[in-house]
């Protein structure tokens, strides 16, 4: 491919990127300085607020909460997703039409939106706020994000390798098991990847329908900023900020293997 | 026979989801739109009977100032989040395929990080003991009792960080697929480079850039910890009536009503969206057709 000669596309680009990570970097500072504020001064290397956030008892049962909600809620949301997915890839009817419309819109709509529509309902049903209508919530939208990367992955799934194993006389259940898992596979769990990341970052659903005693970690997080000591959230975020990073290369590498498969 | 078998297993594999999200999606959205016709009590509770008020309400001058306010904030974050995504779409498109994969990882972890805690960076980096109004005054680029927090502008700059990446995604998408040779037939054939980028390249790519436009503006029009974090008084939008409507302030049909407000415009935006496909369907069918 020929290089562009401008050079205000790769001057905007590393713009951009300093623009994403310097504010990133200043936490990842501040994370390992035992004074307040990096403004106070560079007082040396310190671990001192990872060590406190290991010995916040709410931030780790905070973190509980999150893991139960987000490993809960992918696993409903990846069987979900994955039949949506196959669904409308391989009927093409008004009804799948509608079907995709809704997981669309589900990814499209403020969070804000989502959250007071399921308040209400809950409200409306009596429900008791807490980890389970949090995990409701999550189901929902974490099956759309895990229907769209299974479907993104289907359109370069042959379906004659089906016909084939038919053919062969092969069985629905060996078909399932020894054909199409295997070819879809790296979709399903870029998925469910990216459905958990999503779960454990949650902030605005999340307020609004948990409960006392249902506090996740984002949730935490908030209440920290707004009245308590915020020191320890800069440890916390670079914990996360490495987490996602690595939850971003696995997806990406499992999502871009389709050229060596064979299909 | 075989059509009835082929319903059956339609209906076996799509109804889970299709169930679900009518229950937890459908379902509640339309309930909010009823809710909003419905009076509230003394508590903010909902009563019977229907009524438009809730509406009505909404078109106070003080009301009217945040809706004024919630769509220029998100209008000019959404220009310039696309203005800066094209370079940055056409750039990534042009690279080679690794250094391609690696600028979009590095995109995507913004994208995916705790957004609580990407709000809690800006306020970290504009803090008044923070490095850079340190800087600044040291700079003499502003006064001493200069506050970088808390007005409109701090509000502006962390959306357009945050809804950044929804930009870029769809735009580089769109120019990861466009045919750069197109580009060179263009240059072969006299046009300047500023001319081939607007004429060939900005139409090659117009699917992803209505796609990025509306991926900001959507969640823009619904932002609600943005403002309430780094805005000071006077920066809340629809996003933090609703939320005070809802928390603290309880008053559910009032909320409703913001709700569907919120929900009709971007339903709006939506079908716009869906009808210029259909129309360019329409229109382009027989071209495509013949080639």
């Amino acid at each position: 491919m020929k290089k562009c000669k401008s050079k205000i596309p790769f001057f905007t680009t590393v713009g951009i990127m300093l623009l994403f990570y310097l504010p990133m970097l200043v936490v990842a500072v501040d994370s390992f300085n035992p004074g307040r504020y990096s403004g106070s001064g560079w007082n040396g290397f310190s671990m001192r607020w990872y060590v406190k956030l290991v010995q916040d008892h709410d931030v780790i049962s905070a973190l509980i909460n999150s893991l139960i909600i987000g490993l809960s809620a992918t696993a409903t949301a990846v069987i979900l997703g994955t039949m949506a997915a196959f669904a409308i890839h391989l009927y093409t009817d008004s009804l799948q039409k509608v079907h995709r419309l809704m997981l669309i819109t589900l990814l499209g709509i403020p969070d804000i939106l989502m959250g007071i529509c399921l308040l209400l309902f809950f409200i409306s049903l009596k429900m008791e706020l807490g980890l389970f209508t949090i995990f409701l919530a999550h189901v929902t939208f974490c099956t759309s994000f895990v229907a769209m990367t299974v479907l993104a992955r289907l359109q370069d799934f042959d379906f004659s390798t089906v016909e084939a194993a038919r053919d062969l006389g092969a069985g629905w259940g060996i078909i399932i098991r020894r054909v199409i898992i295997p070819q879809i596979a790296p979709g399903i769990i870029a998925g469910a990847l990216l459905a958990f990341t999503i779960s454990i970052d949650d902030f605005v659903i999340t307020y609004f329908v948990y409960g006392p005693g249902s506090t996740t970690l984002s949730v935490y997080i908030y209440s920290m900023m707004k009245h308590g000591t915020p020191v320890i959230i800069n440890a916390l975020s670079v914990i996360l900020i490495i987490v996602t990073f690595i939850m971003a290369y696995a997806i990406n590498k499992l999502m871009s293997r389709k050229n060596e498969n064979p299909t | 026979m075989r059509k009835l078998s082929k319903a059956i297993n339609e209906m076996i594999i799509s109804a889970p989801s299709l169930l679900w999200l009518t229950v937890f999606f459908l379902i509640p959205s339309v309930s909010v739109l009823l809710i909003s016709l419905h009076p509230a009590d003394q508590y903010g509770n909902i009563m019977s009977g229907f009524t438009a008020d809730n509406f009505k309400r909404l078109m106070e001058p003080v009301y009217m100032k945040i809706i004024w306010r919630t769509l220029w904030i998100s209008a000019v974050s959404t220009i310039i989040c696309v203005v800066l995504a094209i370079p940055v779409a056409y750039y990534m498109a042009a690279c080679k395929e690794s250094v391609k994969r690696c600028l979009l990882v590095l995109i995507i972890v913004p994208f995916w990080t705790n957004f609580l805690i990407r709000v809690f960076a800006w306020k970290a980096v504009l803090n008044p003991e923070g490095p850079l109004r340190h800087w600044l005054i040291q700079l003499h680029i502003i006064s001493p009792d200069t506050l970088l927090l808390y007005n409109v502008y701090v509000v502006l700059l962390v959306i357009i960080y945050t809804y950044l990446p929804f930009a870029i995604l769809p735009i580089f998408a769109a120019a990861d697929k466009f045919d750069f040779s197109l580009m060179e037939a263009a240059y072969d054939l006299g046009a300047t480079r500023t001319k081939a980028f607007f004429k060939i390249f900005l139409p090659g790519i117009s699917s992803g850039i209505t796609a990025g436009t509306l991926m900001v503006f959507i969640p823009a029009l619904g932002s609600y910890v943005i403002p309430e974090m780094v805005g000071g008084t006077g920066c809340d939008m629809v996003g933090n009536l609703i939320a005070e409507r809802v928390l603290v302030g309880r008053n559910i049909p009032e909320a409703s009503a913001w709700a569907s407000v919120l929900l009709m415009v971007i339903i709006g935006l939506l079908g716009l969206r869906l009808s210029v496909i259909i129309i360019n369907n329409i229109r382009f069918k027989p071209y495509n057709e013949k080639v």
